[in-house]
């Protein structure tokens, strides 16, 4: 499977009559796409831009989407919310670089996001850095919490489709070609080389701490074997309301990191040979089934290493320790990707499961570290939220405005796929 | 920039009173720096100044160590130090002891910054390195020209209030403080980069070191309960009333053995709790509620079980060090074997 990406840089978004991309600038005409977000779960839906640098905290932030356009090949990009779940991967995909598009709006369970776009809150946040075009959606009376989850979860599905539109007939500013060929083919394309594959962790502890395969619940799923290409076509997006600075949003699965990086080295140091998605149920039975056909299917594979990476915490810990010691049993090198909560302090144990063969760990960081974020002159959202969602505590928004809470709280600021440049060592 | 003043703690062997036959000699001090003080002087920063030096026999301070600390902190507070430095105490346990134990109360005490250096088997090293910065040494004496520098360049940092750097940069024994850190490369890289190393065979070095818990296999049930005897082990701190051995209430160093022969239950009047870390009030109303004394001298008068061992062992889990927990279940299993006990009954809290 071969999939080239066009990107296509964005100098910057705007409102606009019509809805077009123009000498590097994507122009919104806000009413349409107000109008294509309708939804009769949603009582309310406005539409913000926000720029790096600006004097603004968002706030709950749900989920974070990147707009990409299949321009050639099989599908649409998001296959099963979008489409008829076709296989993607393969062809032309173009992609709007340095946007993204934002969901916000009334809290729906505990755990959603900050990001401040200025200030010391910046640095921990990858959407500081980006320009972001904000979904405000707020549910009608009544709403269960699962829907209202759904229903934003759609509107920003919507929202980035709507947008990526106008990225199809514009000619990229480069194109990065991305190849994995058939397994059999594959495994002997470097017979001199180490062969490797990536086991990627899908948060799916329950309702509301979801993702979804090809539209499919993660928890539903056996583990199985994907082209590393198809998550950049948005195979897996976010549904879930887990803790937000190690929750996966849909922009960091299409732009997952340890992907790309593991491409960068294909051919030279190793053969990777593709990707292995298994989930992170609740109960024990689960966890011995999805860690023994995740093993399984690393021996199947006959490759030599893994990288295996988590999303969440807590619980979580005990599946990633069950596939690092299960794959590890097969002889096969692991290395782990994490984050940590070792308490405000620091001085208590990261994890709440381990094991002597995860010797190869890289460390998020310490969700429990906590920050002051002075106050900005602008919110987007509802500030009070930040007194209960994970990582805050009643009290973190102070009377002046600023807000004190761990960075567990901000959105990204931990991530598990290893997009930011923080973690912990040991002191 | 006004001068620094350090105070050097030393043994009454470094501190040039003796050997072992003057062991037992009560603190004392000296003005300026005295035996390995010279070279520490050295090595320090021009404006640092060894002021004091405060010297206790070993044996002296481990057995009077309330009296000898007092003594010494004392003595050291008369030279208004900005740091104090003990040792380097090198693979010396009760000289280790004594630099862990006064470098600890000096930070707490005085509030001012305080390290020793010791090698990694000392007893000190294990009791106090997250408490205090310990620099690695060598295990003897011979090792005193490479230890002295590394102790220095620390003492200079936390005298002046200079960032510390990690473990392996520094050369003490990691603290066991997770710090968030900005690496130059993002995580995905770096995962890349380790499983290179990893699969190539080469050195890497993990970000987070798993610790390692000691997972006990539990022993096959009790065939015949109504033959067995039964014993008590708690780490819920019941002790008699007025904890005549004195367990701490948190991070206990000892454990009790309590003979129970003739005692049906539990009372308000005979028996307490000790542990610092849960609400003791219904612990001390009952104390049954947390070692079941009462509930197994019934089944014992009916036969449930054959009898109960007339002597119950008992500590604080509270913040006790996983070493401490290791060394007082080694000794309680041993002496519950001899007495041919047939199985145990752990209770916490």
């Amino acid at each position: 499977m071969r999939l080239e990406l066009g990107n296509i840089y964005v100098k910057d978004v705007q409102f606009g009559a019509k809805t077009e991309f123009k000498d590097g600038i994507v122009y919104v005409n806000k009413e349409e796409l107000i109008k294509e977000l309708q939804d009769e779960r949603l009582s309310k839906i406005d539409v913000d831009i926000v720029r790096p640098g600006d004097s603004v905290r968002i706030c709950p932030v749900k989920d974070v989407l990147e707009p990409r356009v299949k321009v050639s090949g099989n599908g649409q990009v998001f296959p099963g919310f979008f489409g008829n779940a076709e296989v993607v991967g393969s062809g032309r995909t173009h992609v709007l670089k340095g946007m993204t598009v934002l969901t916000v709006g009334k809290i729906v369970g505990f755990q959603e996001g900050i990001i401040d776009m200025t200030g010391p809150g910046a640095d921990y946040t990858p959407f500081s850095k980006t320009i972001n075009l904000v979904i405000l959606a707020d549910k009608v009376e009544g709403l269960k919490q699962h829907e209202h989850e759904a229903a934003v979860r759609m509107a920003g599905l919507k929202a980035t489709r709507y947008i990526a539109e106008v990225a199809r007939n514009v000619e990229p500013d480069e194109i990065k070609v991305y190849e994995t060929k058939p397994l059999a083919q594959q495994l002997n394309e470097y017979p001199e080389l180490p062969k490797v594959a990536y086991v990627y962790m899908l948060q799916s502890q329950g309702l509301m701490h979801d993702t979804y395969l090809y539209g499919v619940d993660a928890k539903q799923i056996l583990p199985t074997f994907i082209y590393p290409t198809e998550v950049m076509d948005g195979a897996i997006i976010s549904g879930n309301c887990v803790s937000s600075c190690d929750k996966n949003t849909t922009f960091h699965h299409m732009n997952n990191p340890i992907i790309y990086d593991l491409y960068e080295r294909h051919g030279k140091d190793y053969n990777f040979v593709g990707v292995i998605c298994t989930n992170e149920n609740v109960t024990l039975l689960d966890k011995e089934r999805s860690s023994n056909f995740t093993a399984k299917l690393v021996e199947f594979l006959g490759v030599d290493g893994v990288i295996i990476s988590e999303e969440g915490f807590g619980n979580p810990d005990a599946d990633l320790i069950m596939n690092c010691r299960k794959i590890s049993a097969l002889g096969v090198k692991t290395v782990c990707v994490t984050d940590e909560y070792a308490g405000r302090d620091g001085a208590s144990q990261s994890l709440a499961d381990s094991h002597p063969s995860a010797d190869a760990v890289v460390s998020g960081g310490n969700a429990n570290e906590v920050i002051t974020l002075p106050k900005l002159d602008r919110v987007i959202g509802y500030i009070d939220a930040v007194n209960v969602i994970a990582g805050g505590f009643d009290g973190s928004l102070a009377e002046d405005g600023s807000i004190t809470v761990e960075i567990q709280a901000i959105t990204g600021a931990t991530n598990e796929l290893g997009y930011n440049k923080m973690g912990a060592l040991g002191f | 920039m006004a001068e620094i003043r350090v105070v050097h703690y030393l043994n009454q062997f470094f501190g040039q009173i003796g050997g072992e036959e003057k062991a037992d000699i009560a603190p004392l001090k000296q003005d300026g720096p005295v035996g390995p003080g010279t070279a520490l002087q050295q090595a320090l920063d021009e404006d640092m100044k060894i002021v004091g030096t405060v010297i206790c026999g070993d044996s002296y301070f481990n057995e009077n160590t309330e009296t000898a600390l007092n003594k010494i902190i004392e003595m050291i507070k008369s030279y208004n130090p900005d740091i104090v430095i003990a040792g380097p105490g090198f693979n010396a346990g009760r000289y280790g002891m004594a630099c862990g134990t006064v470098c600890k109360a000096v930070q707490e005490r005085l509030n001012i910054p305080a390290l020793t250096g010791l090698y990694e088997e000392n007893p000190g090293t294990d009791m106090f390195k997250k408490d205090i910065y310990i620099i690695k040494t060598g295990n003897s004496a011979a090792q005193m020209r490479k230890a002295v520098p590394a102790m220095a360049k620390l003492a200079v940092k936390l005298a002046k209030g200079l960032p510390v750097g990690s473990p392996d940069e520094e050369g003490y024994f990691a603290k066991g403080i997770r710090k968030n850190v900005f690496h130059e490369k993002r995580g995905s890289a770096r995962a890349v980069d380790m499983l290179v190393a990893k699969l190539k065979g080469e050195p890497f070095k993990t970000e987070y070191p798993m610790p390692i818990f000691d997972r006990v296999t539990p022993r096959p049930g009790v065939k015949d309960l109504s033959k067995a005897k039964i014993a008590l082990v708690t780490s819920g701190g019941i002790v008699p009333k007025g904890n005549p051995d004195r367990i701490e209430s948190s991070s206990a160093s000892k454990y009790g053995k309590y003979d129970i022969t003739g005692v049906y239950d539990l009372t308000e009047e005979t028996y307490e709790t000790a542990h610092g870390g849960y609400d003791p009030v219904y612990a001390n109303q009952d104390a049954d509620r947390v070692l079941p004394v009462d509930v197994l001298r019934e089944m014992e008068k009916e036969g449930i079980i054959g009898s109960l061992h007339n002597v119950f062992y008992t500590t604080v889990g509270n913040g006790t060090s996983v070493a401490n927990s290791k060394k007082f279940a080694h000794e309680i299993g041993l002496e519950l074997k001899e007495a041919g006990v047939d199985a145990i009954i752990l209770t916490s809290t």
